[in-house]
């Protein structure tokens, strides 16, 4: 009896140890998957991109339900990866309650704000980038008409689609810019049968440019739009290679940055919230081989002057999340 | 509302109404040979994976198709040795099917292609092609008749004019032939079949493996044409949507096909108008989505008089000794 509870103390001290001799960093992936192309596969390339320059390794998380959300967080934290990095405002409320029980490690939260001491909130200013690339459909566009495809109707992507309809406003003030949103539940950001479907409807009022801000579903809008032979774009991560020469351009969220930076600067991480806005890089829009035949000199220059003009302070872009409200009435 | 609006929505009403057709008819063979089918979710999943896997391999949406429907044959076939030949609960089993499925997919598409639990994007043959029905563009033109054949009922993929025909297939098959009697009476009164000398279990599992194929091909249907590729959870509930249109179908062929388009209207305009403006109310697109799950439990309270199952469904058929 007594050499099986020496063993077991044994066995706890080597678990303990191995807990806090690895302090490996570790990532958590929200419902959309690590590979969904966008949002979340940004921040797996950022957290590769760290382990293929400082050969660290790294522990990740994809989440299946709901429910599993505190669960993960309790078991990484616990297990001893640290710094822990979470995409999704959907962690939010749960980091809230957990973060006080883990003071020893370090938690960041992309597009949430959680306000505890050992917490980095990266959020970004997504209605400026989204500003850029509505620009560009508006010049692009022949009709008039422009579409956009939100996933769950929340105000994250509200905050998407009143910056592009800003964007398209600037650039063609007669412009009409369609909104849909594919769902009011999480499953919005994997149906890109439904997401083809708004697609088409959009192309029946009109649209010839539609941006996908949806995660999953936006497969199934690039899918539609470039079947019906008009423009499309991606969003989050640079989503130019799916459909060469359809895509107008993706509107880039670098969440691999962030991810990247957390990584590398660990633990001992400056906390509080950091902004990834347009000045930071943290937003933009993509140019790459696949889409620099349909974006013409004028549109480029056009949208460098607002770039120019955003990071000056001179152009301000309405945040929908500052007011729950966009001055354009987009329907 | 204009014209060309009606025209896109009922475009894509037939679009969106082909899927919940094919898992509909399965469930209502089955169910008529006295098994309940609640694994049509399930087929329908794993038929989709599998017919975009393959079309991926081969480039072929034919071998896709082939392969999504042996897939769903074979889940279907789990669903019959389970409830059939062991007799056990049948909604249990149809439900582990939907588990299986949900799990699986994943699992395999990871192995197989490292994206995620997603196929590979499908081009070009790997895809069912839109088809452009005969003399569709002579008669565009043509007042009413020209714009409903040739906007709406011209330019799908074949699976859709597949599911059309499969309506008057499935409803001869059942009244007008003696298969399809014994069929039947398999689900009402399995007893009096036996008696008769025709074996209850070989037609069951007949039931069952038509119930496979059939799901198979909407399975196909979802992945190698409404969409490129498959991602997880695609069928998203579509088999439970099919389940309720069949009670509102009262398990009969046609009316079948209205209750599908119907639901398909549902999600149609739900996508078309975010918010619909009736004029004195607006309603909000919540309300709008949720629409096909409201009219289920209206259906389902009854309100449009008794849905009576087949009277043996649900139980399985122990010989008398």
């Amino acid at each position: 009896m007594k050499l099986t509870r020496k063993f077991l103390g044994a066995t706890a001290a080597t678990a303990l140890f191995a807990g806090t001799a690895l302090a490996d960093p570790a990532m958590v992936y929200d419902l959309g998957g690590k590979f969904d192309k966008s949002f979340n596969e940004a921040a797996y390339g950022g957290a590769e991109r760290w382990a293929e320059e400082t050969g660290g390794s790294y522990r990740d998380l994809e989440m299946q339900s709901e429910a599993q959300r505190e669960q993960a967080l309790r078991r990484l934290a616990e297990s001893g990866s640290n710094p822990i990095v979470m995409t999704g405002f959907a962690f939010m409320s749960v980091l809230e309650q957990i973060a006080p029980d883990y003071p020893d490690t370090t938690f960041t939260i992309i597009d949430g704000v959680v306000d505890a001491p050992n917490v980095r909130s990266v959020v970004f200013t997504e209605h400026e980038g989204s500003f850029l690339v509505g620009m560009l459909a508006g010049m692009a566009s022949e009709t008039g008409t422009v579409g956009f495809v939100g996933g769950m109707d929340i105000p994250l992507i509200r905050r998407f689609a009143c910056g592009y309809a800003q964007g398209v406003m600037a650039a063609n003030p007669d412009a009409n810019v369609i909104v849909n949103y594919t769902g009011s539940t999480p499953a919005a950001w994997n149906d890109p049968v439904r997401g083809g479907e708004i697609t088409s409807a959009q192309i029946s009022q009109g649209a010839d440019v539609v941006f996908a801000a949806a995660g999953g579903t936006g497969v199934g809008v690039l899918q539609t739009a470039t079947d019906a032979g008009i423009l499309s774009i991606g969003v989050d991560s640079n989503q130019n290679h799916m459909h060469p020469g359809h895509i107008l351009t993706s509107m880039l969220k670098r969440v691999d940055n962030a991810v990247y930076e957390a990584f590398t600067e660990g633990a001992e991480m400056e906390t509080g919230v950091h902004v990834m806005d347009l000045a930071a890089g943290g937003v933009g829009w993509a140019l790459d081989e696949h889409n620099e035949g349909l974006i013409t000199a004028e549109m480029h220059e056009a949208v460098d002057a607002a770039e120019a003009a955003i990071v000056s302070g001179e152009t301000v872009v309405h945040d929908y999340m500052s007011d729950n409200s966009c001055p354009i009435s987009v329907n | 509302m204009d014209i060309a609006t009606l025209v896109q929505i009922l475009d894509s009403t037939l679009r969106l109404a082909t899927p919940l057709l094919f898992a509909c008819l399965a469930g209502l063979v089955s169910e008529r040979a006295g098994i309940f089918d609640i694994g049509l979710e399930g087929k329908l999943l794993i038929a989709a994976f599998f017919s975009a896997a393959y079309a991926h391999y081969s480039g072929s949406a034919w071998v896709g198709l082939g392969a999504g429907v042996l897939a769903s044959v074979v889940f279907a076939l789990l669903h019959g040795v389970a409830s059939i030949t062991f007799r056990g609960n049948q909604l249990i089993s149809g439900v582990a099917i939907n588990f299986l499925a949900a799990g699986m997919t994943v699992v395999v598409a990871q192995s197989w292609f490292r994206q995620g639990g997603r196929t590979p994007s499908l081009t070009g043959d790997a895809r069912f092609q839109r088809l452009e029905l005969p003399f569709a563009e002579a008669l565009r033109d043509v007042p009413l008749v020209g714009q409903v054949y040739s906007q709406i009922l011209s330019g799908h993929s074949i699976l859709v004019y597949l599911g059309l025909a499969m309506v008057p297939t499935v409803w001869y098959v059942l009244y007008r032939t003696r298969f399809g009697l014994r069929l039947r009476a398999v689900g009402e009164n399995p007893a009096a079949v036996d008696t008769a000398g025709v074996s209850v279990v070989g037609l069951r599992y007949i039931a069952v493996i038509i119930a496979g194929v059939l799901c198979g091909i909407g399975g196909a249907y979802l992945a190698t044409s409404l969409s490129a590729g498959f991602v997880k959870d695609m069928s998203a509930g579509r088999g439970f949507i099919a389940l309720a249109a069949m009670i509102f179908a009262k398990w009969r062929p046609w009316h079948a096909l209205g209750a599908v388009l119907l639901f398909g209207m549902l999600e149609a305009v739900a996508n078309r108008y975010p918010s619909l403006d009736l004029g004195f109310v607006v309603l909000p697109g919540q309300f709008m989505a949720a629409l096909p799950y409201i009219l289920t439990v209206v259906i389902l309270a009854g309100f449009v008089g008794r849905a009576i199952p087949p009277r043996a469904g649900g139980a399985p058929y122990v010989k008398e000794r």
